[in-house]
């Protein structure tokens, strides 16, 4: 060890090494000054209550210490650097002293990660089939299977047996649509059966929707005898699963959905939809006396889901395995917090339990193209940042619309713009890891181009 | 907090029901920290009076969050990271939504640099009553250059006062940008299997939070988070890994609910760490900007929804930011509380005689919405507000909630004074076209009514058309 020295020739040190003061620097008989070279000095502790300047002089005179051998056996406690440095108010003292002495790990520890499942969830959501094939008394070239999770969708507890679907709208009379949707569609508007086409082998629906809306009164009124001639050419014009709906008029959809399932007797198709606020017993009938599946609509309301569930089953005599529900689709940026709570709420209470909410779900996804944000071409708002291209906004719209009821539980979703079908599509097979990719280091992003 | 009894709080508060709370007992202050509204801080005899301390210490235990909550910033701008106690939104409430951090790197030329600073921190919308907006920064060194960076840092902190993600695996890079930034508490990003020791040796050093970065590996990251624990570092964030495609995508969504799961289900507390995600990530599959930036919002959606507590983020395309506020919006509002406002006549700007009536229902995004649209355009008005049990306007016209009936009556609850209009006549909205008749039987000879457009952003239009009536 190298010999002591004295205060006086500290000082002189420091003279020389032309630090002109050291103000509010007190040091007094004998002080001991310990220092754990291993903690990386001791400034930024002198930084934190005296600021940068006064740590960087004390840190010399630590260094010189260090140099001419003053003892650097332990930690340098904080308490004694704060009073060594300045006569410290006691409370700075205080905090310095509540500081813990920061001692470096030598290694990384050895642990574990480990985590149970949700051991409530032990019902298992009903299996139900859309479609028949000839085997089956149908015309379909296959058909598509919903439903029989065993836990919240992409969970590590149990895998789904079965991908989201999704079912491309087709109208049976032109309708207003937004310009990024239309530009896809203008071709076959005036030909429901050209317009399936499209959707399946252009845009890879797995299903399509045909909506009667004609039907409705207050649009062309048109008879239930010709609006189901639609539902034949759609058949016809394609070999998928179909689904069938009205035009959501409670008086008339009743008769124009019978008459439709009665056309398509033995296709199994997807009857859109029943309601607790018209003649549901009217539809459930239809389904069961043609072999459909019925499709189970309430507006966002857990409770009247399972009335109308219990009713279909009860009353209409609709077998579990031809319910699917449709709790609506309430779209991003308009309410889509509580379609989406109350299609988790629905899928968990089934999991743990609740007979008459183990059905797989449906999403009207295409509602997300009402939402202003998904159309406007700029902000009623003049105060907004700008809202960008339209026809990029709204894709994206119905895409996070679909995809965050995904997570909620819905296993098929009604869609419209075939850049959203894609992507609705891609993630969530993602999900389920049935895309080989190959994944780029994922710090790259570190060193990205802007 | 597990506690969902106020009883078991209750023993720890002093029991004098003082009031100082503004709460009758401390039976009610105790309910109130279970649902979250009040804070222990809040019972000032408790924090101020020795003889409690025991009480408070207690009490802060025990309602402190499952899932360790992180500040990252100082002053008005701070956020709060993490502090999760539910796995699922309707359990009870999110509470701190992912702060959005977008990028910028130390090879940016100043001026493209300054631009890029002034475009995150000035972006914003207008959603239900609010202002939505970026968070945070986060500043990449690409350079690895220390001087380099704490330039950058220099200048963003010049141009922002957003709270910084400092992001390098080099440790000299974030010293130098801790030499800059200490001072506005940023979070570092990131210590991992190489550099934890001198990253753990700053965090120590300039008292920041900061992420633990170990990809893919559980067992590695948990190691690493009771590492940094022992060495009484618990300000932490961690990053899992985000991996934008493949199978690892799959298995990235599986350790977010894993963690989450550990965390508030299992009172795991040595992993009970907010958790960074990195859709950022998706510029790393494409060179197709549109394909980019429409991926990094679906990699937000799935991990907002499912327990990302910040997010480091690239696209500054308003069709990438304006789906992702507005989801995080509606994934982080609080279900227990309607989103309703008050029924009855509300005045935006100066109406007077010859201003119109606008009707809307009582739901608050369809309020606000209607309401922005009329004061952003300059325009006075009424709008009168029905009682729908906060239901839009489409939904309550099928359901029943709003009626011509209704409408009469809550005219006549607000007591609005039609014969004070020069021009009476109220204006519905195009979704409510259909009471247009039963409307003029029962305000006949009080006042007109007009049909409004579909969407309220058009009334700026409608006013021009059709504003004074014409007789």
């Amino acid at each position: 060890m190298a010999e002591k020295i004295t205060l006086s020739d500290l000082n002189k040190t420091l003279t020389e090494m032309n630090v002109q003061s050291l103000e509010g620097l007190k040091i007094e008989g004998d002080v001991e000054i310990e220092i754990d070279a291993g903690a990386g000095g001791v400034g930024p502790l002198f930084a934190y209550y005296f600021g940068q300047e006064a740590a960087k002089i004390a840190m010399q005179l630590m260094n010189f210490a260090k140099a001419v051998g003053y003892p650097v056996e332990n930690l340098l406690q904080p308490v004694a650097i704060a009073s060594a440095i300045a006569p410290a108010p006691k409370d700075l003292a205080a905090a310095a002293a509540a500081v813990p002495a920061f001692k470096m790990a030598s290694a990384l520890a050895s642990a574990k990660f480990t985590v149970g499942v949700d051991k409530t969830w032990r019902n298992t959501i009903q299996e139900v089939t859309l479609g028949a094939t000839k085997a089956d008394g149908g015309s379909r070239g296959h058909v598509v299977k919903l439903g029989g999770e065993k836990a919240m969708p992409f969970f590590p507890d149990a895998s789904m047996p079965h991908a989201p679907k999704i079912t491309m709208d087709v109208f049976d009379m032109p309708i207003g649509m937004a310009k990024a949707v239309k530009m896809h569609y203008e071709d076959v508007i005036n030909s429901p059966g050209e317009w399936a086409k499209k959707a399946v082998k252009k845009f890879g629906a797995d299903m399509v929707t045909v909506h009667l809306i004609s039907t409705d009164p207050l649009l062309k009124d048109t008879s239930a005898q010709d609006a189901v001639k639609t539902v034949e050419e759609v058949l016809q014009a394609v070999d998928v699963p179909i689904c069938i709906g009205g035009s959501g008029n409670p008086n008339k959809d009743p008769i124009v959905l019978s008459k439709a399932a009665e056309v398509a007797a033995g296709e199994r198709v997807l009857i859109a939809s029943a309601n607790l606020n018209m003649d549901w017993e009217k539809i459930g009938k239809a389904c069961v006396d043609n072999g459909h599946v019925c499709l189970a609509w309430t507006q966002l309301e857990i409770n009247s889901q399972k009335e109308l569930n219990r009713k279909l089953m009860k009353v209409a005599g609709v077998p579990r395995e031809s319910i699917v529900m449709d709790p609506t689709t309430a779209a991003l940026a308009y309410g889509l917090d509580f379609a989406y709570s109350n299609m988790e709420r629905i899928r968990l209470g089934a999991l743990k339990g609740d007979e008459e909410l183990t059905f797989p779900m449906s999403s009207g996804t295409t509602n997300a193209w009402g939402v202003r944000e998904s159309w406007m071409v700029r902000s009623p708002n003049k105060d907004d940042s700008d809202w960008g291209d339209r026809m990029l906004r709204g894709p994206i719209w119905e895409i996070l619309t679909g995809y965050s009821l995904a997570m909620a539980g819905v296993d098929i979703f009604m869609m419209m713009h075939p850049t959203a079908v894609a992507y609705v599509h891609e993630i969530t097979q993602s999900l389920m890891g049935r895309i080989e990719a190959k994944t780029p280091d994922t710090a790259a992003w570190l060193k990205m181009g802007v | 907090m597990k506690e969902t009894s106020p009883l078991n709080l209750y023993k720890q508060l002093p029991q004098t029901n003082c009031k100082k709370c503004k709460e009758e007992t401390c039976m009610a202050f105790a309910a109130g920290l279970i649902a979250r509204t009040r804070k222990v801080e809040e019972c000032t005899p408790l924090v101020d009076e020795k003889k409690y301390a025991k009480k408070l210490e207690t009490l802060k235990s025990i309602v402190a969050p499952e899932l360790r909550m992180v500040y990252i910033g100082v002053g008005e701008k701070q956020v709060k990271v993490g502090g999760e106690d539910v796995m699922f939104r309707h359990q009870m409430t999110f509470f701190n939504k992912p702060p959005f951090a977008y990028d910028v790197a130390d090879n940016m030329d100043e001026a493209k640099l300054i631009e890029r600073v002034k475009k995150i921190s000035t972006w914003r919308k207008f959603y239900i009553g609010k202002w939505q907006g970026v968070e945070m920064i986060a500043v990449r060194s690409v350079s690895d250059d220390p001087a380099k960076f704490a330039a950058c840092v220099k200048t963003v902190m010049a141009n922002s006062d957003f709270p910084l993600i400092l992001c390098s695996f080099n440790p000299a890079v974030l010293k130098a940008g801790l030499e800059v930034a200490a001072k506005v508490r940023p979070l570092i990003y990131a210590a991992n299997k190489d550099n934890w020791k001198e990253v753990a040796q700053l965090a120590f050093d300039y008292k920041v939070p900061v992420t633990l970065s170990v990809p893919f590996d559980l067992d590695a990251l948990k190691s690493m988070a009771v590492t940094f624990a022992g060495m009484g570092l618990t300000d932490l964030v961690l990053d899992p890994g985000t991996a934008p495609n493949g199978k690892l995508l799959q298995q990235t969504l599986l350790n977010f609910i894993n963690l989450r799961r550990a965390a508030v289900e299992e009172a795991q507390r040595d992993i009970a760490y907010p958790v960074m995600v990195l859709p950022i990530n998706a510029w790393l599959t494409t060179d197709d900007p549109v394909r980019a930036s429409y991926w990094e919002s679906v990699l937000t959606a799935a991990f907002v929804i499912r327990g990302g507590a910040i997010m480091i983020k690239h696209s500054l395309d308003a069709h990438s930011m304006m789906p992702d506020m507005h989801l995080r919006f509606n994934i982080y509002t609080d279900p227990r509380t309607p989103v309703q406002v008050k029924p009855g006549i509300y005045k935006v700007g100066n109406p007077g005689a010859e201003s119109p009536v606008f009707l809307t229902t009582n739901f608050a995004l369809t309020y606000y919405t209607v309401e922005s649209d009329i004061a952003s355009n300059g325009i006075d008005a009424y709008i009168i507000a029905i009682n729908t049990d906060g239901i839009g306007v489409q939904a309550s016209v099928a359901g029943g909630q709003l009626s011509p009936t209704k409408i009469l009556d809550s005219f006549n609850e607000a007591a609005f004074k039609w014969e004070d209009q020069k021009f009476p006549a109220m204006v519905l909205p195009g979704m409510a076209a259909k009471f247009s008749g039963e409307l003029e039987d029962l305000f006949a000879g009080k006042a007109k009514i007009m049909v409004g457009p579909e969407d309220s952003g058009r009334i700026i239009g409608w006013m021009k058309d059709y504003w004074p009536p014409k007789k």
